[in-house]
Protein backbone atom coordinates (compact mmCIF):
# COMPACT_ATOMS: atom_id res chain seq x y z
CA UNK A 1 0.00 0.00 0.00
CA UNK A 2 0.94 3.57 -0.94
CA UNK A 3 1.56 5.52 2.08
CA UNK A 4 -0.55 8.89 2.44
CA UNK A 5 1.60 10.53 3.78
CA UNK A 6 5.85 10.17 4.21
CA UNK A 7 7.62 12.22 6.63
CA UNK A 8 11.38 12.27 6.49
CA UNK A 9 13.86 14.03 8.47
CA UNK A 10 11.50 17.17 9.54
CA UNK A 11 13.60 19.58 10.84
CA UNK A 12 12.50 23.02 12.30
CA UNK A 13 14.43 25.33 14.50
CA UNK A 14 13.81 28.35 16.71
CA UNK A 15 17.07 30.22 16.35
CA UNK A 16 19.54 27.95 18.58
CA UNK A 17 16.67 26.03 19.98
CA UNK A 18 15.10 22.80 18.68
CA UNK A 19 11.71 22.46 17.63
CA UNK A 20 11.73 19.21 16.28
CA UNK A 21 14.78 17.23 14.75
CA UNK A 22 15.28 14.52 12.03
CA UNK A 23 11.56 13.16 12.56
CA UNK A 24 10.39 10.64 9.96
CA UNK A 25 7.57 8.07 9.53
CA UNK A 26 5.28 7.43 7.29
CA UNK A 27 1.11 7.04 7.92
CA UNK A 28 -1.03 4.45 5.77
CA UNK A 29 -4.41 5.32 5.13
CA UNK A 30 -6.96 4.68 7.47
CA UNK A 31 -4.09 5.06 10.12
CA UNK A 32 -4.20 6.55 13.24
CA UNK A 33 -0.71 8.31 14.61
CA UNK A 34 -0.82 9.55 18.06
CA UNK A 35 2.48 12.31 19.49
CA UNK A 36 2.95 12.02 23.23
CA UNK A 37 5.16 14.04 25.11
CA UNK A 38 5.48 16.79 27.81
CA UNK A 39 4.87 20.32 26.96
CA UNK A 40 7.75 21.57 25.09
CA UNK A 41 8.72 18.41 23.71
CA UNK A 42 8.18 19.46 20.26
CA UNK A 43 4.68 17.70 19.11
CA UNK A 44 2.71 20.52 18.00
CA UNK A 45 5.97 22.34 15.90
CA UNK A 46 5.64 19.05 14.14
CA UNK A 47 2.15 18.97 13.98
CA UNK A 48 2.27 22.79 12.86
CA UNK A 49 5.01 21.77 10.42
CA UNK A 50 3.12 18.59 8.76
CA UNK A 51 0.15 21.03 7.90
CA UNK A 52 2.06 23.62 6.78
CA UNK A 53 1.25 26.12 9.39
CA UNK A 54 5.19 26.66 10.25
CA UNK A 55 7.64 26.52 7.42
CA UNK A 56 10.33 23.74 8.42
CA UNK A 57 13.84 24.17 7.88
CA UNK A 58 14.77 20.76 6.01
CA UNK A 59 13.02 17.52 5.68
CA UNK A 60 10.79 16.54 3.44
CA UNK A 61 6.82 15.59 3.60
CA UNK A 62 5.48 14.18 0.95
CA UNK A 63 1.55 13.01 0.41
CA UNK A 64 0.05 11.12 -1.74
CA UNK A 65 -1.85 13.87 -3.96
CA UNK A 66 -5.37 12.80 -5.92
CA UNK A 67 -4.27 13.90 -8.82
CA UNK A 68 -0.75 13.20 -9.26
CA UNK A 69 0.25 10.88 -6.64
CA UNK A 70 2.93 11.48 -3.97
CA UNK A 71 4.06 15.29 -3.76
CA UNK A 72 6.14 17.02 -1.45
CA UNK A 73 4.12 19.61 0.19
CA UNK A 74 6.95 21.62 1.02
CA UNK A 75 8.34 22.08 -2.37
CA UNK A 76 4.38 23.06 -3.59
CA UNK A 77 3.02 26.59 -4.75
CA UNK A 78 0.89 27.91 -2.03
CA UNK A 79 -2.33 28.02 -3.49
CA UNK A 80 -2.06 24.43 -3.81
CA UNK A 81 -1.16 23.97 -0.66
CA UNK A 82 -4.28 25.74 0.43
CA UNK A 83 -6.57 24.22 -1.91
CA UNK A 84 -5.13 20.89 0.16
CA UNK A 85 -5.56 22.35 3.12
CA UNK A 86 -9.26 22.88 2.00
CA UNK A 87 -10.15 19.27 0.61
CA UNK A 88 -7.92 16.94 1.68
CA UNK A 89 -6.73 17.84 4.75
CA UNK A 90 -8.43 19.07 7.90
CA UNK A 91 -7.14 20.56 10.76
CA UNK A 92 -8.43 20.53 13.80
CA UNK A 93 -7.05 22.93 16.62
CA UNK A 94 -7.28 22.46 20.46
CA UNK A 95 -9.08 25.21 21.12
CA UNK A 96 -12.36 25.46 18.61
CA UNK A 97 -12.14 29.27 18.81
CA UNK A 98 -9.21 28.77 16.56
CA UNK A 99 -10.77 26.51 14.06
CA UNK A 100 -14.31 28.51 13.80
CA UNK A 101 -15.70 31.66 12.95
CA UNK A 102 -17.17 32.72 15.79
CA UNK A 103 -19.29 35.06 14.19
CA UNK A 104 -20.98 32.91 11.98
CA UNK A 105 -23.66 30.62 12.60
CA UNK A 106 -22.92 27.08 12.80
CA UNK A 107 -24.80 25.99 9.62
CA UNK A 108 -22.37 28.51 8.07
CA UNK A 109 -19.31 27.29 10.18
CA UNK A 110 -19.96 23.97 8.42
CA UNK A 111 -20.82 25.31 4.88
CA UNK A 112 -18.25 27.75 4.08
CA UNK A 113 -15.77 24.92 3.88
CA UNK A 114 -17.84 23.12 1.22
CA UNK A 115 -18.47 26.88 -0.28
CA UNK A 116 -14.64 26.74 -0.81
CA UNK A 117 -14.06 23.79 -2.86
CA UNK A 118 -17.05 24.96 -5.26
CA UNK A 119 -20.44 23.84 -3.70
CA UNK A 120 -23.04 26.96 -4.45
CA UNK A 121 -26.23 25.31 -4.13
CA UNK A 122 -27.97 26.74 -1.21
CA UNK A 123 -30.72 23.78 -0.48
CA UNK A 124 -27.54 21.40 -1.05
CA UNK A 125 -25.67 23.03 1.56
CA UNK A 126 -27.65 23.58 4.40
CA UNK A 127 -28.85 19.54 3.76
CA UNK A 128 -25.14 18.40 4.28
CA UNK A 129 -24.70 21.14 7.33
CA UNK A 130 -27.86 19.70 8.85
CA UNK A 131 -26.66 16.02 7.91
CA UNK A 132 -22.68 16.71 9.84
CA UNK A 133 -24.45 18.76 12.81
CA UNK A 134 -26.65 15.45 13.39
CA UNK A 135 -23.52 13.01 13.05
CA UNK A 136 -21.92 14.88 15.93
CA UNK A 137 -24.80 14.86 17.80
CA UNK A 138 -25.68 19.00 17.42
CA UNK A 139 -29.56 19.60 17.52
CA UNK A 140 -30.61 20.87 14.05
CA UNK A 141 -32.52 23.17 15.69
CA UNK A 142 -29.28 24.86 16.78
CA UNK A 143 -27.85 25.42 12.89
CA UNK A 144 -28.68 28.66 12.91
CA UNK A 145 -26.89 29.49 16.73
CA UNK A 146 -23.42 31.14 16.61
CA UNK A 147 -20.54 29.23 18.33
CA UNK A 148 -20.32 31.56 21.23
CA UNK A 149 -24.42 30.19 22.01
CA UNK A 150 -22.26 26.69 22.31
CA UNK A 151 -20.52 24.63 25.04
CA UNK A 152 -17.29 24.30 24.71
CA UNK A 153 -17.90 20.52 23.76
CA UNK A 154 -20.31 21.65 21.40
CA UNK A 155 -17.57 23.70 19.83
CA UNK A 156 -15.33 21.10 19.22
CA UNK A 157 -17.76 19.03 17.90
CA UNK A 158 -18.70 21.64 15.39
CA UNK A 159 -15.39 22.49 14.55
CA UNK A 160 -14.95 18.63 13.87
CA UNK A 161 -17.91 18.47 11.81
CA UNK A 162 -16.59 21.85 9.95
CA UNK A 163 -13.36 19.80 8.86
CA UNK A 164 -15.03 16.90 8.30
CA UNK A 165 -17.89 17.89 5.41
CA UNK A 166 -15.63 18.02 2.52
CA UNK A 167 -14.26 14.42 3.17
CA UNK A 168 -10.54 14.88 3.27
CA UNK A 169 -8.37 12.00 4.09
CA UNK A 170 -5.93 13.24 6.61
CA UNK A 171 -6.86 15.03 9.55
CA UNK A 172 -4.31 16.55 11.87
CA UNK A 173 -5.19 17.23 15.66
CA UNK A 174 -4.04 19.17 18.03
CA UNK A 175 -5.15 18.04 21.89
CA UNK A 176 -8.64 17.59 20.24
CA UNK A 177 -10.27 16.72 23.52
CA UNK A 178 -7.99 18.84 25.80
CA UNK A 179 -10.17 21.45 27.56
CA UNK A 180 -13.23 19.18 27.72
CA UNK A 181 -14.54 17.65 31.13
CA UNK A 182 -14.40 13.93 30.94
CA UNK A 183 -17.59 13.23 30.02
CA UNK A 184 -17.57 15.50 26.73
CA UNK A 185 -14.20 13.44 26.32
CA UNK A 186 -15.64 10.14 26.50
CA UNK A 187 -18.42 11.03 23.68
CA UNK A 188 -15.84 12.71 21.45
CA UNK A 189 -13.52 9.87 21.49
CA UNK A 190 -16.35 7.46 20.33
CA UNK A 191 -17.12 9.94 17.48
CA UNK A 192 -13.75 10.14 16.33
CA UNK A 193 -13.41 6.71 16.73
CA UNK A 194 -16.05 5.71 14.70
CA UNK A 195 -15.76 8.46 11.97
CA UNK A 196 -12.36 7.20 11.54
CA UNK A 197 -13.56 3.53 10.85
CA UNK A 198 -16.47 4.65 9.04
CA UNK A 199 -14.55 7.22 6.62
CA UNK A 200 -11.50 5.26 6.29
CA UNK A 201 -9.56 9.02 7.39
CA UNK A 202 -6.16 8.75 8.43
CA UNK A 203 -4.99 10.92 11.59
CA UNK A 204 -2.39 12.40 13.15
CA UNK A 205 -2.92 13.59 17.13
CA UNK A 206 -1.29 15.12 18.96
CA UNK A 207 -1.97 15.29 22.87
CA UNK A 208 -0.31 14.99 26.48
CA UNK A 209 -3.44 12.29 27.17
CA UNK A 210 -1.70 8.82 27.00
CA UNK A 211 -5.75 7.40 27.47
CA UNK A 212 -6.73 9.23 24.55
CA UNK A 213 -3.99 7.71 22.30
CA UNK A 214 -4.23 4.40 23.22
CA UNK A 215 -8.25 4.51 22.18
CA UNK A 216 -7.55 6.46 19.44
CA UNK A 217 -4.05 5.91 17.69
CA UNK A 218 -2.82 2.61 16.45
CA UNK A 219 0.74 3.45 16.17
CA UNK A 220 2.24 6.06 18.86
CA UNK A 221 5.21 8.57 18.77
CA UNK A 222 6.99 9.54 22.26
CA UNK A 223 9.00 13.01 22.19
CA UNK A 224 11.37 14.39 24.35
CA UNK A 225 13.31 17.67 23.29
CA UNK A 226 12.26 17.62 20.04
CA UNK A 227 12.93 14.35 19.40
CA UNK A 228 11.56 11.41 18.71
CA UNK A 229 12.61 8.83 21.62
CA UNK A 230 10.40 5.94 21.08
CA UNK A 231 7.60 4.77 18.16
CA UNK A 232 5.89 1.81 17.92
CA UNK A 233 2.37 -0.48 18.29
CA UNK A 234 0.67 1.63 20.68
CA UNK A 235 -0.37 -0.28 23.23
CA UNK A 236 3.81 -2.07 23.21
CA UNK A 237 4.82 1.42 23.81
CA UNK A 238 2.88 2.04 26.95
CA UNK A 239 3.18 -1.41 28.22
CA UNK A 240 6.70 -2.41 27.57
CA UNK A 241 8.53 1.33 26.85
CA UNK A 242 11.95 0.78 26.39
CA UNK A 243 12.88 4.31 26.57
CA UNK A 244 13.35 6.00 30.02
CA UNK A 245 11.48 9.44 29.04
CA UNK A 246 8.64 6.57 28.09
CA UNK A 247 8.74 4.92 31.23
CA UNK A 248 8.72 7.70 33.21
CA UNK A 249 5.93 9.18 31.28
CA UNK A 250 4.01 5.95 31.60
CA UNK A 251 4.64 5.20 35.13
CA UNK A 252 3.59 9.07 36.03
CA UNK A 253 0.15 8.62 35.45
CA UNK A 254 -2.35 9.25 38.29
CA UNK A 255 -5.00 6.26 38.44
CA UNK A 256 -8.31 7.98 38.99
CA UNK B 1 -0.36 -21.91 13.83
CA UNK B 2 1.41 -20.50 16.98
CA UNK B 3 5.01 -21.31 16.69
CA UNK B 4 7.88 -19.77 19.75
CA UNK B 5 11.39 -20.25 20.12
CA UNK B 6 14.51 -18.75 21.19
CA UNK B 7 12.46 -16.14 23.13
CA UNK B 8 14.22 -14.42 25.56
CA UNK B 9 13.37 -10.78 27.92
CA UNK B 10 14.86 -8.56 29.91
CA UNK B 11 13.27 -5.37 31.29
CA UNK B 12 15.58 -2.35 31.68
CA UNK B 13 13.93 -0.31 34.30
CA UNK B 14 16.08 3.21 33.16
CA UNK B 15 14.39 5.09 36.40
CA UNK B 16 15.65 2.67 38.80
CA UNK B 17 18.96 2.77 38.29
CA UNK B 18 18.99 1.30 35.24
CA UNK B 19 18.20 -2.20 36.86
CA UNK B 20 17.88 -5.19 33.84
CA UNK B 21 15.61 -7.79 34.84
CA UNK B 22 15.90 -10.84 33.03
CA UNK B 23 12.33 -12.54 33.07
CA UNK B 24 12.96 -15.22 29.91
CA UNK B 25 14.75 -17.40 28.39
CA UNK B 26 14.69 -19.74 25.60
CA UNK B 27 11.36 -20.09 25.91
CA UNK B 28 9.76 -22.57 23.22
CA UNK B 29 6.67 -23.65 22.57
CA UNK B 30 4.15 -24.33 19.55
CA UNK B 31 0.05 -25.14 19.39
CA UNK B 32 -1.52 -26.74 16.58
CA UNK B 33 -4.97 -25.57 14.73
CA UNK B 34 -7.39 -27.50 17.19
CA UNK B 35 -5.37 -27.45 19.82
CA UNK B 36 -5.81 -25.48 23.12
CA UNK B 37 -2.25 -25.91 25.19
CA UNK B 38 -2.25 -24.26 28.82
CA UNK B 39 0.85 -22.38 30.46
CA UNK B 40 1.54 -22.93 33.93
CA UNK B 41 3.84 -21.69 36.39
CA UNK B 42 3.44 -20.45 39.80
CA UNK B 43 2.77 -16.48 40.10
CA UNK B 44 5.78 -14.44 38.77
CA UNK B 45 6.93 -17.27 36.48
CA UNK B 46 6.09 -15.16 33.20
CA UNK B 47 3.01 -16.90 32.06
CA UNK B 48 1.16 -13.29 30.99
CA UNK B 49 4.41 -12.48 29.56
CA UNK B 50 4.79 -14.69 27.09
CA UNK B 51 1.41 -14.73 26.10
CA UNK B 52 1.26 -10.21 26.08
CA UNK B 53 5.20 -11.22 23.64
CA UNK B 54 2.82 -13.71 22.07
CA UNK B 55 -0.01 -10.64 20.95
CA UNK B 56 3.08 -8.15 20.36
CA UNK B 57 2.50 -6.15 23.38
CA UNK B 58 5.95 -6.93 25.10
CA UNK B 59 8.64 -6.19 23.02
CA UNK B 60 10.81 -10.01 22.89
CA UNK B 61 14.30 -9.58 23.17
CA UNK B 62 15.40 -12.34 20.63
CA UNK B 63 13.74 -15.50 19.44
CA UNK B 64 10.85 -15.93 16.80
CA UNK B 65 7.34 -15.56 17.11
CA UNK B 66 5.56 -17.35 14.22
CA UNK B 67 1.30 -17.05 14.60
CA UNK B 68 0.19 -17.37 10.99
CA UNK B 69 2.83 -17.02 9.24
CA UNK B 70 3.63 -13.88 10.48
CA UNK B 71 6.77 -12.89 12.76
CA UNK B 72 5.39 -10.81 15.84
CA UNK B 73 8.78 -10.57 16.96
CA UNK B 74 10.44 -8.87 13.71
CA UNK B 75 7.19 -7.25 12.43
CA UNK B 76 6.25 -3.93 11.37
CA UNK B 77 3.46 -2.38 14.03
CA UNK B 78 1.13 -2.30 10.77
CA UNK B 79 1.17 -6.08 10.59
CA UNK B 80 0.60 -6.95 14.07
CA UNK B 81 -2.51 -4.86 13.57
CA UNK B 82 -3.27 -6.39 10.80
CA UNK B 83 -2.73 -10.07 12.55
CA UNK B 84 -4.56 -8.99 15.37
CA UNK B 85 -7.92 -8.02 13.60
CA UNK B 86 -8.26 -10.90 11.32
CA UNK B 87 -6.04 -14.19 12.95
CA UNK B 88 -5.10 -13.74 16.73
CA UNK B 89 -7.66 -12.66 19.08
CA UNK B 90 -6.93 -11.75 22.71
CA UNK B 91 -9.49 -11.93 25.88
CA UNK B 92 -7.47 -10.61 28.48
CA UNK B 93 -8.03 -10.39 32.23
CA UNK B 94 -9.93 -7.01 32.09
CA UNK B 95 -11.82 -5.36 29.63
CA UNK B 96 -10.77 -1.85 28.72
CA UNK B 97 -13.16 -0.21 26.41
CA UNK B 98 -14.36 3.68 25.42
CA UNK B 99 -16.82 4.88 28.15
CA UNK B 100 -20.17 5.38 27.54
CA UNK B 101 -19.71 3.23 24.37
CA UNK B 102 -22.93 0.77 24.80
CA UNK B 103 -22.19 -3.35 25.74
CA UNK B 104 -23.73 -4.06 22.33
CA UNK B 105 -21.59 -2.19 19.87
CA UNK B 106 -18.11 -2.83 22.50
CA UNK B 107 -18.97 -6.54 21.77
CA UNK B 108 -19.65 -5.96 18.05
CA UNK B 109 -16.70 -3.76 17.01
CA UNK B 110 -13.90 -6.36 16.17
CA UNK B 111 -16.22 -7.11 13.72
CA UNK B 112 -16.76 -4.21 12.22
CA UNK B 113 -13.25 -3.61 12.20
CA UNK B 114 -13.14 -6.51 9.81
CA UNK B 115 -15.92 -5.15 6.95
CA UNK B 116 -18.78 -6.86 8.69
CA UNK B 117 -22.19 -5.12 8.16
CA UNK B 118 -23.65 -3.70 11.01
CA UNK B 119 -26.67 -5.43 11.52
CA UNK B 120 -24.58 -8.90 11.07
CA UNK B 121 -22.26 -7.96 13.84
CA UNK B 122 -25.07 -6.54 16.13
CA UNK B 123 -26.97 -10.06 15.88
CA UNK B 124 -23.60 -12.17 16.69
CA UNK B 125 -23.04 -9.86 19.38
CA UNK B 126 -26.62 -10.55 20.79
CA UNK B 127 -26.43 -14.09 20.15
CA UNK B 128 -23.35 -14.26 22.36
CA UNK B 129 -24.31 -11.69 24.92
CA UNK B 130 -27.31 -13.63 25.01
CA UNK B 131 -25.35 -17.16 25.40
CA UNK B 132 -22.95 -15.76 28.08
CA UNK B 133 -26.24 -14.59 30.28
CA UNK B 134 -26.00 -10.71 30.00
CA UNK B 135 -29.36 -9.67 30.48
CA UNK B 136 -30.33 -7.89 27.35
CA UNK B 137 -31.49 -4.66 29.38
CA UNK B 138 -27.87 -4.29 30.13
CA UNK B 139 -26.73 -4.73 25.92
CA UNK B 140 -27.66 -0.33 25.37
CA UNK B 141 -25.58 0.50 28.62
CA UNK B 142 -21.49 1.00 29.31
CA UNK B 143 -20.16 -2.09 30.62
CA UNK B 144 -17.86 0.61 32.65
CA UNK B 145 -20.31 0.11 35.62
CA UNK B 146 -20.99 -3.77 35.46
CA UNK B 147 -19.79 -5.87 37.94
CA UNK B 148 -16.39 -7.77 37.96
CA UNK B 149 -17.99 -11.25 36.52
CA UNK B 150 -20.15 -9.25 34.11
CA UNK B 151 -17.48 -7.09 32.28
CA UNK B 152 -15.23 -10.46 32.28
CA UNK B 153 -18.26 -11.71 30.25
CA UNK B 154 -18.51 -9.11 27.66
CA UNK B 155 -14.77 -9.32 27.63
CA UNK B 156 -15.47 -12.62 26.39
CA UNK B 157 -18.09 -12.25 24.36
CA UNK B 158 -16.01 -9.71 22.36
CA UNK B 159 -13.34 -11.99 21.81
CA UNK B 160 -14.96 -14.86 20.48
CA UNK B 161 -17.15 -12.77 18.40
CA UNK B 162 -14.85 -13.10 15.28
CA UNK B 163 -14.13 -16.56 14.41
CA UNK B 164 -10.29 -16.09 15.16
CA UNK B 165 -7.88 -18.92 13.83
CA UNK B 166 -5.75 -17.78 16.79
CA UNK B 167 -6.77 -17.58 20.36
CA UNK B 168 -5.19 -15.99 23.87
CA UNK B 169 -7.11 -16.43 26.56
CA UNK B 170 -6.16 -15.07 30.51
CA UNK B 171 -7.89 -16.46 32.89
CA UNK B 172 -11.22 -16.58 31.19
CA UNK B 173 -13.23 -18.44 33.92
CA UNK B 174 -11.41 -16.48 36.81
CA UNK B 175 -14.40 -14.83 38.45
CA UNK B 176 -17.57 -16.88 36.93
CA UNK B 177 -19.77 -18.49 38.55
CA UNK B 178 -20.50 -22.59 37.60
CA UNK B 179 -23.61 -21.73 34.65
CA UNK B 180 -21.24 -18.99 33.15
CA UNK B 181 -17.89 -20.89 33.35
CA UNK B 182 -19.86 -23.91 31.50
CA UNK B 183 -20.71 -21.45 28.68
CA UNK B 184 -17.60 -20.50 28.53
CA UNK B 185 -16.07 -23.75 28.07
CA UNK B 186 -18.56 -24.82 25.44
CA UNK B 187 -17.48 -21.68 23.44
CA UNK B 188 -13.63 -22.87 24.35
CA UNK B 189 -14.87 -26.52 22.69
CA UNK B 190 -16.50 -25.22 19.70
CA UNK B 191 -13.46 -22.61 19.06
CA UNK B 192 -11.30 -25.91 18.89
CA UNK B 193 -13.83 -27.66 16.82
CA UNK B 194 -13.63 -25.20 13.80
CA UNK B 195 -9.66 -25.42 13.74
CA UNK B 196 -8.92 -22.28 16.40
CA UNK B 197 -5.07 -22.95 18.03
CA UNK B 198 -5.44 -21.46 21.67
CA UNK B 199 -2.98 -20.44 24.06
CA UNK B 200 -4.46 -19.78 27.45
CA UNK B 201 -3.64 -19.17 31.51
CA UNK B 202 -6.14 -21.19 33.74
CA UNK B 203 -5.52 -20.84 37.58
CA UNK B 204 -9.26 -23.03 37.62
CA UNK B 205 -7.30 -26.13 36.93
CA UNK B 206 -10.83 -28.36 36.94
CA UNK B 207 -11.26 -25.97 33.88
CA UNK B 208 -7.59 -26.68 32.24
CA UNK B 209 -8.34 -30.44 32.27
CA UNK B 210 -11.87 -30.06 30.43
CA UNK B 211 -10.47 -27.96 27.74
CA UNK B 212 -6.87 -28.24 27.18
CA UNK B 213 -4.79 -31.03 25.24
CA UNK B 214 -1.03 -30.15 26.84
CA UNK B 215 0.08 -27.77 29.27
CA UNK B 216 3.60 -25.75 29.10
CA UNK B 217 5.36 -25.19 32.44
CA UNK B 218 6.86 -21.91 31.92
CA UNK B 219 8.94 -21.87 34.91
CA UNK B 220 11.66 -23.69 32.83
CA UNK B 221 12.00 -20.36 30.63
CA UNK B 222 12.93 -18.86 33.94
CA UNK B 223 16.59 -17.60 33.91
CA UNK B 224 18.65 -18.88 35.95
CA UNK B 225 16.48 -21.84 36.73
CA UNK B 226 17.26 -23.48 33.35
CA UNK B 227 20.06 -25.88 32.96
Amino acid sequence: MTPLLQVNGLTKRYGARIGCADVSFDLCPGEVMGIVGESGSGKSTLLNCLAGHLEADSGAVVFNTRADGPRDVRLMAEPERRMLARTDWAFVHQNPRDGLRMGVSAGGNVGERLMAVGARHYGGIRGQALDWLDRVEIAADRIDDRPTAFSGGMQQRLQIARNLVTGPRLVFMDEPTGGLDVSVQARLLDLLRGLVREMGLSAVIVTHDLAVVRLLAHRLMVMKSGHVVEAGLTDQVLDDPQHGYTQLLVSSVLQA
Amino acid sequence: MIEVSGLCKNFVLHNQGGAVIPVMRDAALSVAPGECVALVGASGAGKSTLMRMVYGNYLADAGVIRVGGVDVAQAEPRAVLALRRATLGYVSQFLRVVPRVPTLDVVAEPLLALGVARDEARDRARDLLARLNIPERLWPLSPTTFSGGEQQRVNIARGFAHAYPALLLDEPTASLDAANREVVLALIDEAKARGAAILGIFHDEAARDRVCDRVVDVTRFMPGLAA
